[in-house]
């Protein structure tokens, strides 16, 4: 037995749906952005297995700037939260509202 | 059974458990502390596929930096707990789950139904010469300059970005 690629993929793509449902059921703003990360993860992952599998280190570069972009997306997003926090004093977001009408 | 089989499946449980984990804790802190298991197991993934480098990343980056940030945010934020999981809305949450289910069996019929193990056989030298510092940071700075450069005004503009946004007052 040995290990192909199939196996990765499908790992993946349970990771990305469990993130998935995470945005779709939870309400704390914090761990819907949580679940975002566990998504960019998994692409990270099919990235990764399909660059190993070529004998390419072009793919392991772009996970590299998904990281760079993954970090300045926690950083922007929880300053979001924090000001959206300071303002509503709730991080809910059935409670946040404001651009509905 | 080979070791790197067995690797596999260790990880590779480990990171799927800790993701349904983390979205079913109700209390943010455990949910945190879950991921950085599941960043933790794949990089261990990482590993097995001879991508060393970005294996290091990923706990420096991922378990290391970004999860810190979040620790620091919720108990900084103080979050109420939410109800337990299928308190509130359950019937909004089953059909989510329904949803993710379906696209995963869909996900998983053309992963068999193309089966890229056919033209896709490891070449273990080739992988493990990818993984290298020496080769990325080759490809990252005679190929790839422009966007390295790009990231470099990314992560500045995040900087700068982060601290006008959690300031009390913008003048």
């Amino acid at each position: 037995m040995t290990i192909t690629i199939e196996y990765y993929l499908i790992l993946s793509a349970f990771m990305f749906l469990v993130g998935v449902a995470g945005v779709l059921t939870r309400r704390n703003a914090i761990v819907v952005f949580m679940c975002i990360e566990l998504m960019l993860n998994s692409a990270n992952l099919t990235l990764i297995a399909f660059a190993s599998f070529m004998g390419s280190s072009v793919g392991q570069l772009f996970v590299f700037f998904v990281m760079t972009v993954a970090a300045a997306e926690a950083a922007v997003g929880l300053a979001i939260i924090i000001a959206i926090f300071r303002n509503k004093l709730t991080v809910n977001i059935d409670e946040i509202n404001i651009l509905k009408w | 059974m080979n070791l790197e089989v067995i690797l596999f499946f260790i990880f590779g449980f480990v990171a799927a458990v800790a993701a349904v984990m983390m979205i079913t804790r109700n209390n943010p802190v455990i949910a945190a502390l879950y991921l950085i298991l599941n960043m933790a197991s794949l990089a261990g993934l990482y590993l097995t596929l001879n991508a060393q480098f970005i294996a290091v990343a990923q706990v420096i980056v991922y378990a290391g930096a970004i999860m810190v940030l979040f620790l620091f945010v919720i108990m900084l934020l103080r979050p109420e707990n939410e109800k337990k999981f299928l308190e509130s809305n359950p019937k909004v949450k089953i059909f989510a789950f329904v949803v993710a289910g379906f696209v995963f069996i869909q996900l998983i019929y053309i992963i068999f139904f193309s089966s890229p193990s056919k033209i896709l056989q490891k070449n273990l030298d080739a992988s493990v010469q990818a993984g290298t510092i020496e080769s990325i940071g080759n490809e990252l700075f005679k190929n790839y300059v422009l966007p390295f450069e790009a990231a470099g005004f990314l992560l500045l503009a995040a900087t700068i970005g982060a601290i006008l946004l959690a300031k009390k007052k913008i003048e």
